[in-house]
């Protein structure tokens, strides 16, 4: 997975990315850092075709660009998304189910779920901890339980690649690390690369194998964890900030 | 057996569910339209040779008369958008006392839908008779009997609208100390904005084409040519009518779509 020379521009003069290389290897844990507005969900949203880039590419696993065949790097790329993005009326168990319509052809696209497809969903629910909740209307949930239906939901796909735009923003602290847990673990077991957008230093230092900040569509830092230094913080989040100023201002 | 036979089985008699209650509904609306006759081969058999007929006398449509037919047009533009005023102006009010998070009371609310619910019942084109009746012919009682009919359903719909609102920027206004009208004008109101414009502009659309009913009992606009063509059975000039119509309803349905733009 890799973007050459992506840049996103919204509109004339609303530069979300600027000329941006990255390379991903496969299996890794990378983590977006940066505050709100960095760029962060544009280089998430490109990386799926979600976001269309003004310039330059985006190559998928095979080394293919990705909108050649859109439909079938979707399929195996999970995506996480903040606000959980579920019906809130339907059942979990059908939430997750959404996760496999890419799987289908298009004879069989708007055919109920199979068996096999109801099984395959209630694995990955069992598997993210939700299997009891499999028949509650997903807006009965908490929203640490939300996000773990989204994380079901991708992970159903049986993805190579997962994708996650700022998945803890909207849960407190404890069931944040629960959930960041649980994504960590599976991409390990799973092998998948994981690339996940967050906002705060702390939970970046504590997963990331490697860690790329975003400022004002910049890539102003990109290594291991280790290397990240209070003075490359600063440049993150502005020199007028504290490393706990930023965690404040963007919690 | 899989090891999620039972969800499996919990999840199938939801569904089974679901479908018994689909055809019940599906069985209902055939044995509706079994008694209106809509299964009747022979019916529509026979209907051929008089739609046939009146087909061919519909083309070429007749538009030599185009120049009486400005004025009632433009009358019906006009009682269009009137009849529209006067319904959103006493709809707002009805709304707001029918809907449940902003009636005063239970009391007041169950009266306000009653009325919303006679207005709606009593049919326009009867509402235009008895205005006719009591104030002549002309526009002005298919005015009157537009905007008053649809209260009805302008109500229902508003109130409805804002009974799907977001409470949670209501208890923001409520914490910060405002009142209950305070909280309807500027928590309430500027969430369905959009919708109430919505049903507003469909509503006035729907006039344009009522006012065209109404015309059959004397309540002015095109709708007194229109009945004035299908009685002397010149239905080349009836299509015609219908043209000018439809050509019209475009132009109103094209302004409502430009204003639903600016008004996201």
């Amino acid at each position: 997975m890799a973007v050459e020379g992506l840049s996103v521009r919204y509109g004339r003069d609303v530069v979300a990315l600027g000329c941006i290389d990255l390379a991903f290897a496969p299996g890794g844990f990378t983590v977006l850092l940066g505050p709100s507005g960095a760029g962060k969900s544009t280089l998430l949203r490109c990386l799926n075709g979600l976001a269309r880039p003004s310039a330059g590419r985006v190559l998928g696993p095979d080394a293919a660009p990705i909108h050649r065949r859109l439909r079938a790097h979707r399929r195996q790329t999970g995506m996480v998304f903040q606000q959980h993005q579920l019906i809130g009326r339907l059942s979990v168990l059908d939430n997750v189910l959404i996760g496999l319509l890419g799987q289908r052809s298009p004879w069989t696209a708007l055919l109920p779920p199979s068996r096999a497809e109801r099984e395959r969903a209630l694995d990955a629910l069992e598997r993210v901890g939700l299997i009891e909740r499999a028949l509650t209307r997903a807006d009965a949930l908490s929203g640490g339980q939300q996000q773990r239906v989204g994380i079901a939901r991708a992970l159903v796909q049986r993805p190579r690649l997962m994708l996650a735009d700022e998945p803890v923003a909207s849960l407190d602290p404890v069931t944040a690390e629960r959930v960041l847990d649980l994504l960590a673990r599976i991409c390990r077991e799973d092998g998948i690369t994981a690339i996940v957008s967050l906002h705060q230093v702390e939970f970046a230092r504590r997963y990331a194998e490697r860690i790329v900040a975003l400022a004002a569509g910049a890539v102003v830092f990109d290594g291991p964890p280790a290397l990240l230094a209070e003075a490359d913080i600063a440049r993150i989040y502005g020199p007028a900030h504290s490393p706990q100023a930023a965690q404040e201002e963007y919690a | 057996m899989s090891r999620h036979a039972a969800i499996l089985a919990a999840d199938a008699a939801a569904g089974r569910r679901h479908a018994a209650l689909a055809t019940v509904v599906l069985a209902v609306a055939l044995g509706a339209l079994g008694v209106s006759g809509f299964f009747d081969a022979e019916r529509f058999a026979d209907a051929w040779p008089a739609v046939a007929q009146i087909s061919s006398e519909m083309v070429p449509p007749d538009f030599s008369r185009w120049q009486s037919w400005l004025r009632p047009l433009a009358d019906t533009l006009a009682m269009s958008i009137a009849g529209t005023a006067l319904a959103v102006a006493f709809s707002l009010p009805l709304a707001l006392l029918a809907a449940v998070n902003t009636a005063p009371n239970a009391v007041v609310q169950q009266l306000a839908r009653l009325l919303l619910s006679f207005l709606r019942s009593v049919p326009e084109i009867i509402m235009g008779i008895l205005f006719v009746a009591a104030v002549g012919f002309g526009a002005l009682p298919g005015v009157l009997a537009l905007g008053l009919h649809s209260v009805g359903m302008v109500g229902k719909f508003y109130a409805e609208a804002i009974e799907h609102t977001d409470p949670r920027p209501a208890e923001a206004a409520r914490a910060a100390g405002a009142g209950p009208l305070q909280i309807i004008q500027r928590a309430i109101l500027p969430q369905v904005l959009p919708q109430l414009a919505d049903i507003t502009l469909y509503r006035w659309e729907y006039h344009f084409r009522a006012s065209a009913v109404l015309g059959i009992v004397g309540a002015g606009g095109i709708g007194f040519e229109l009945i004035a063509a299908l009685r002397l059975m010149a239905y080349d000039q009836v299509s015609a009518i219908l043209l000018a119509i439809l050509a019209c309803v475009v132009v109103v349905d094209a302004t409502g779509a430009a204003l639903r733009q600016r008004l996201r």
